[in-house]
């Protein structure tokens, strides 16, 4: 079983490196898609995670190709640090054929056999059922997979979110359930909204084993998850991380941001995991800035080739429209 | 099919749908409130739960949509689920999952994910369990793409229904009406699969078309033969698949007989037989004789007295009258 001292261990240069460089990824592609809207290329929703990548970031390094993730709507930078490819997200955002799920989801709905990445789901809590199944087949045929499962803590408060820890914990369900606590469920604060604003202590009372971390670190985040995960992985049932966090940005591109304070968005930015995480890269002398600008350099390069390959795509036909709402099937 | 045939209600002839899916695919589970040691609340699974164990007779918590969502994403990791939900009524817990997940997801993801989930449900009135245990609301459903939805009437479908419905790629919503479960007759013995699209002719005439399914399929059959015994040939359709619905045998029977009624246990407003006749409407209005008439449920909560549930309902002389109407015009 990995440990939180064994993780340390594995934090050398390179993989210091690979964390902020998958940081890095999210908050550049997801600023480009920011500028993308204004010019009307990505359209519908769009939610930033700008401010919460330390969260997808750890807990993905302690997940395998055969494990599954299940994700919400803010859901771009879990699908780019699950290892999906930044082309086929980005020509989804544009709503293209090439678009990791067709074109027909978009921002939200991001999709990915490949990754089993089974979505970017829009309704609140919803997801949490699907995650518990998906691990109630790998119980069922007896695979060691993992199912990590996000969402916000705007979800605690939906029946399902209730029914899901407790199917995962009476059927020991090999679920990692990831609560991402940005404090808002879209513009309501969790105060405003919960009895108890310890999302974590609702997972105990389902008899789930549950911390509370610092999700703005993403080494403690890594850290946790990789107990978790090998924890749910040994057969020892669902785990629950409440990661704190925060979104830097509006909830989407239509929030003017009346509900909280701006002192309070820059207090949380400067506890940023980047800003954090980079800042101890430099003391600790793994990157320099000259490094830095190199990093930065090729995600940029990764960037713009992601969004030529977005505008080179094609519109899928109307003659389509109604394609893959059923399998179809020989007569 | 052999000539051979075992006696056998609908209640026993899911059973053992279910049971022969069990052997023969171990992907497949049953799960649902009550469906392992307690036998199910209408007892179709009765016995399951010692024949197979509480893995694959899996009792469920009181979380219609945690456990329906559960069997989707069971569905989606491979495995063939089939859920079991206790009523319609209780099934709007879980429309959450049903509608934006299982029909969804498909197309949402462009085709890279199937749910080949079986979501099975009791519909309809008839035993005086008044309003949130009796409605029909099929239509509903039917109007979602992204699923099916089958309604077996006969022994030989409910035997058979389950079979291709689990074998489907697509996720298969199936309504089972509580007053067929004790309905017993002869099926044959080695009964196997049956198609989920497509209606069938339950009866032949040419003076009038009557278009049934579920639990209204045996009424409107009763209601033909009365019609037969004042000399009026009626042809029964029974829809059996209430998504998608089969146009073109319900057009050739209204092109044969120019006049048609359709008889629905839901609610008038907005039901299935709303949308079969603008159907008609639309593609046979210039065989019409008639303007094409529904027998449906009455606008109300089902009510508890058995006087009251029965006006409630379309019943056999009603549907005699409406036929008669009909044929008047």
């Amino acid at each position: 079983m990995s440990t939180a001292a064994d993780t340390k261990l594995h934090l050398n240069r390179q993989h210091a490196l690979h964390l902020l460089r998958q940081m890095l990824r999210i908050r550049r592609f997801e600023e480009r898609c920011a500028e993308l809207y204004t010019e009307e290329k990505v359209r519908g929703f769009l939610h930033l995670y700008i401010g919460e990548e330390a969260v997808a970031v750890g807990v993905m390094q302690a997940l395998t190709p055969e494990d599954a993730v299940v994700a919400t709507y803010r859901e771009h930078g879990h699908a780019l640090a699950r290892g999906m490819p930044m082309t086929t997200l980005m020509a989804e955002m544009f709503g293209k054929r090439e678009g990791c799920s067709r074109g027909r989801g978009g921002s939200m709905h991001v999709f990915d056999a490949a990754t089993r990445f089974y979505g970017g789901s829009a309704i609140v809590g919803g997801l949490l059922p699907l995650a518990v199944g998906l691990a109630l087949a790998d119980k069922m045929e007896g695979r060691e997979r993992v199912t990590a499962c996000f969402f916000g803590e705007g979800a605690a408060a939906e029946g399902e979110f209730h029914e899901s820890l407790n199917l995962a914990a009476l059927w020991q369900l090999p679920v990692l359930f990831v609560c991402e606590n940005n404090l808002y469920a879209m513009g309501t604060a969790l105060e405003r909204s919960e009895s108890e604003t310890h999302i974590f202590r609702k997972a105990q009372s389902y008899q789930v084993p549950a911390e509370s971390i610092d999700g703005m670190d993403v080494v403690k985040v890594e850290a946790a998850a990789h107990q978790a995960a090998a924890e749910v992985r040994a057969g020892g049932g669902p785990r629950f991380l409440e990661c704190q966090t925060y979104r830097f940005r509006a909830h989407s591109m239509f929030d003017a941001q009346l509900y909280r304070d701006k002192a309070e968005v820059e207090a949380w930015k400067q506890k940023g995991p980047l800003l954090r995480f980079g800042h101890w890269l430099e003391q600790t002398g793994m990157v320099d800035a000259a490094g830095r600008a190199e990093i930065e350099a090729e995600i940029a390069d990764e960037i713009a080739a992601a969004v030529a390959f977005a505008e080179q795509g094609s519109w899928e036909s109307v003659e389509d429209l109604t394609r893959d709402v059923y399998t179809e099937q020989p007569e | 099919m052999s000539a051979e045939t075992i006696e056998t209600t609908y209640r026993e002839a899911v059973r053992e749908a279910i049971r022969d899916a069990l052997k023969r695919d171990p992907r497949v589970f049953l799960m649902g409130e009550d469906v392992g040691r307690y036998g199910g609340c209408y007892a179709v699974s009765k016995g399951l739960y010692d024949e197979f164990g509480p893995e694959r007779i899996r009792d469920t918590p009181l979380s219609e949509s945690g456990f329906t969502g559960a069997g989707i994403g069971a569905a989606l990791g491979g495995m063939r689920p089939i859920v079991e939900i206790m009523t319609v009524n209780f099934s709007l817990l879980a429309l959450d999952q049903i509608v934006n997940n299982a029909a969804t997801i498909r197309h949402m993801s462009g085709g890279q994910f199937n749910v080949p989930v079986v979501i099975r449900m009791a519909t309809g009135a008839g035993r005086q369990l008044a309003a949130q245990h009796s409605h029909s609301l099929e239509n509903w459903y039917a109007s979602i793409p992204g699923i099916k939805v089958v309604a077996p009437a006969t022994l030989e479908d409910a035997r058979g229904m389950l079979w291709t419905a689990l074998e489907d790629p697509d996720p298969v919503v199936i309504f089972e009406h509580v007053m067929l479960y004790n309905r017993a007759g002869r099926l044959a013995a080695d009964a196997g699969p049956v198609p989920i699209t497509g209606a069938a002719l339950r009866r032949e005439g040419a003076d009038i078309t009557l278009i049934s399914y579920g639990g209204s399929l045996f009424k409107t059959l009763e209601a033909a033969a009365a019609l037969a015994a004042d000399g009026i040939a009626a042809e029964v359709i029974d829809l059996r698949s209430l998504r998608p619905l089969d146009d073109q045998t319900i057009m050739a029977s209204v092109a044969k007989t120019h006049r048609a009624v359709i008889v629905d246990e839901g609610w008038r407003s907005g039901s299935l037989a709303a949308e079969i006749s603008a159907r008609i409407m639309e593609q046979a209005f210039w065989h019409l004789d008639a303007p094409v008439g529904r027998v449906c449920s009455a606008e109300v909560p089902i009510p508890y007295p058995k006087h009251l549930e029965d006006a409630a309902l379309p019943q056999v002389a009603a549907i005699v009258a409406a036929a008669k109407r009909t044929l008047a015009q």
